[in-house]
């Protein structure tokens, strides 16, 4: 199997978020960067599980700049055999989902993973793009996968409880939790991550058709109050006037 | 009922969780390669997953998590700077060392274990064992299959190992050891020890004695009210009869252990640093939650006072470790230059877990926060492998050219 995972750069889970230049663009200040966990933690494992069981090769790629470089190579500390960047800074969908259909389609291969979603920008579009780019199957949400040959039996989650279904390759996927646990690099691991390939390749002219207007903080948590426990009155008013919950 | 026994363990779950954030002041992570910050951030996640939630309930057992040798192990914690066809994992010295900070960030105890199995059983015997030594014992030690411990100080002869009784007596094929060795990390779950013994002519030589021998027992050490994680033992030498070929060919002399102290105190320079910036970054946060006169302490100036002194310290130890790491991998490490690292470090990270301490207030004394765990860790931390003030006459004696120890 050729497997192609996808990975993406964000924000770790306890980092401050601000926005700047009008609340437009995210504010990195300060900010330390994940793999993005469902990437790391069940579509590229999932995608190593099915090198090691039925041989071929897993690629990582990434569309962001230099930097992103640190994480990268986490990916092949974990066990990915090569990586490639997408030279280009970008948060649009749309513009990833191409860069990385150009070289998928290049490449030709079997399995394409991405994670469920990002957990920064929360769009799960990423991999139903590439799908359509490249013309294939799309899996959203796998829980479970196995392969037998060519087909794979699929597992995804939906609302209330779960679809299997089932689908020859080559086709497009991606990852939820329980397709596989996580895996923590090694020092061997990555002492061998810096003698494998990361390929820097440049993105291919693309003109994007949605920008982003502006960002918004949910509104602070309203305080806690406290009430005495035999002032009902005053608690059921509360719960009407202010929370409207009864 | 159940759903309010529900609530509060979710609740009290939530407050276990292990909720650290490195801290760099100085932005020294830029100074750092890509392979240092995976290191890092491997060994944490470890942490976060397999010590975190348990270490609390081991320590206040007194009991060792022996099932993390295998773990500690396979993340690649046991002689990370040996050569990868040893056992190793080829890295730097500066990698060993943000290892090393990372484990004492959960607990000290098992930053003990890895040093111990790495700079003070693998590092003699990659350094002045035979090649049939080496390939016999490195790879079942970094793998983990066997635990290693390291025999230097005597019950009678602590800061002055030149004092050692334990001895080795020529007996044709082998030598006969007899002796006593005490504060032995890991010697009770030891597969192999390195003991120092002198032989008949007074000089001092490494053997590498196996569970097993005759004569060779391993009593545990209880009462430690530190290191409580980590177990510690005497080795006891009845006769043991040590065949010729277990003596490590390389070195006759105090320098040996003495070099192996070396490297293990330099990964105590950063382990410190791990365990301050745990109570650094506990008592931040805890500042910024605990409310008192309708403020959150952090706002009141002597909660930020302390605040301020621990991150300056920290930063500054940062730049200590960074720097003595530099030269380390260039081989240029002094043992003096170590010292002072080692002395420096420690001692910050105590004073930092008090005053972290005073931050938590009451709640500072629970095992609900690491603070008084590490605090009663580096009790020890800061007495062994050099006591703070022998390490202080190292720094005397380098500076003036004068010994102050006889």
């Amino acid at each position: 199997m050729k497997i192609l995972v996808c990975i993406s750069q964000v924000p770790d889970t306890t980092a401050k978020i601000s926005f700047k230049e009008g609340n437009t663009v995210f504010n990195t200040d300060g900010v330390q960067f994940i793999m993005n966990p469902y990437d790391e933690w069940y579509a590229l494992v999932r995608a190593l599980e099915i090198k090691e069981s039925q041989g071929g090769s897993v690629t990582v790629i990434n569309v962001g700049p230099a930097e992103n470089e640190t994480v990268i190579r986490k990916a092949l500390a974990i066990g990915a055999d090569d990586a490639i960047r997408v030279n280009a800074v970008s948060s649009s969908a749309l513009f990833i989902a191409k860069q990385i259909a150009e070289v998928a389609k290049a490449a030709q291969y079997d399995i394409v993973f991405t994670g469920k979603e990002t957990i920064n920008f929360n769009r799960s579009e990423v991999g139903a793009m590439i799908a359509e780019y490249l013309d294939q199957p799309y899996i959203s949400y796998a829980t479970h996968l196995d392969l037998q040959g060519k087909t794979a039996t699929i597992v995804r989650e939906i609302e209330g409880g779960s679809e299997t279904l089932e689908v020859d390759t080559p086709f497009v996927i991606s990852a939820a939790k329980g397709l596989a646990e996580q895996r923590i690099p090694n020092m061997k691991g990555i002492m061998t991550a810096k003698k494998k390939t990361l390929k820097v390749v440049e993105p291919i002219a693309f003109d994007d058709i949605s920008f982003p207007v502006r960002y918004e903080l949910p509104p602070s948590k309203a305080g806690v109050k406290l009430l005495d426990a035999d002032n009902m009155e005053e608690l059921v008013r509360l719960l009407h006037e202010e929370a409207k919950a009864i | 009922m159940d759903v309010i026994n529900e609530k509060v363990n979710t609740i009290t779950s939530k407050a276990k969780e292990d909720r650290f954030q490195g801290h760099d002041y100085y932005q020294i992570d830029e100074l750092l390669q890509d392979e240092h910050l995976l290191a890092r951030e491997a060994v944490r996640e470890w942490v976060k997953s397999e010590v975190s939630p348990i270490i609390e309930q081991y320590a206040e057992k007194s009991k060792c998590p022996t099932h993390l040798f295998k773990g500690l192990a396979e993340i690649g914690a046991f002689g990370p700077s040996l050569p990868v066809e040893y056992g190793g994992g080829g890295m730097d010295e500066m990698a060993y060392g943000i290892i090393m900070q990372e484990l004492e960030r959960g607990d000290s105890g098992i930053r003990s274990m890895a040093s111990v199995q790495g700079s003070l059983v693998m590092y003699p015997i990659y350094k002045y064992g035979s090649e049939e030594q080496r390939r016999k014992y490195l790879p079942k030690l970094g793998s983990g299959e066997f635990i290693g411990c390291f025999g230097l100080t005597e019950p009678d002869h602590g800061s002055n190992p030149s004092g050692m009784t334990t001895n080795l007596k020529d007996d044709g094929d082998a030598y006969i050891l007899n002796g006593a060795k005490m504060w032995i990390t890991n010697s009770p779950v030891a597969d192999v020890a390195v003991v120092w013994a002198k032989d008949e002519e007074g000089k001092v030589r490494g053997v590498i004695v196996e569970r097993g021998m005759k004569g060779f027992s391993t009593p545990e050490i209880h009462g430690k009210w530190s290191l409580r994680a980590s177990v510690t033992g005497e080795l006891v030498f009845e006769d043991v009869r040590v065949p010729k070929y277990n003596v490590l060919p390389n070195i006759a002399s105090l320098r040996g252990p003495l070099s192996c102290l070396s490297k293990a105190r330099y990964g105590i320079s950063w382990g410190a640093i791990g365990a301050a910036m745990d109570c650094y970054d506990s008592a931040l946060r805890y500042s910024k939650e605990r409310i008192q006169f309708d403020r959150p302490i952090g706002q009141f100036q002597l909660t930020q006072k302390k605040l301020a002194e621990m991150i300056t310290e920290i930063t500054k130890a940062q730049l200590l470790a960074w720097r003595l790491g530099t030269l380390a991998n260039k081989g240029k490490a002094t043992p003096a230059q170590i010292s002072m690292a080692k002395r420096n470090n420690v001692e910050m990270a105590l004073k930092v877990a008090r005053e972290a301490r005073q931050i938590h207030g009451g709640m500072g004394i629970t095992s609900e926060y690491p603070i008084m765990r590490h605090m009663m860790n580096l009790e020890s931390v800061v007495t062994y492998e050099g006591t703070h003030d022998v390490h202080l006459l190292i720094t005397g004696m380098d500076i003036t050219g004068l010994n102050a120890f006889a």
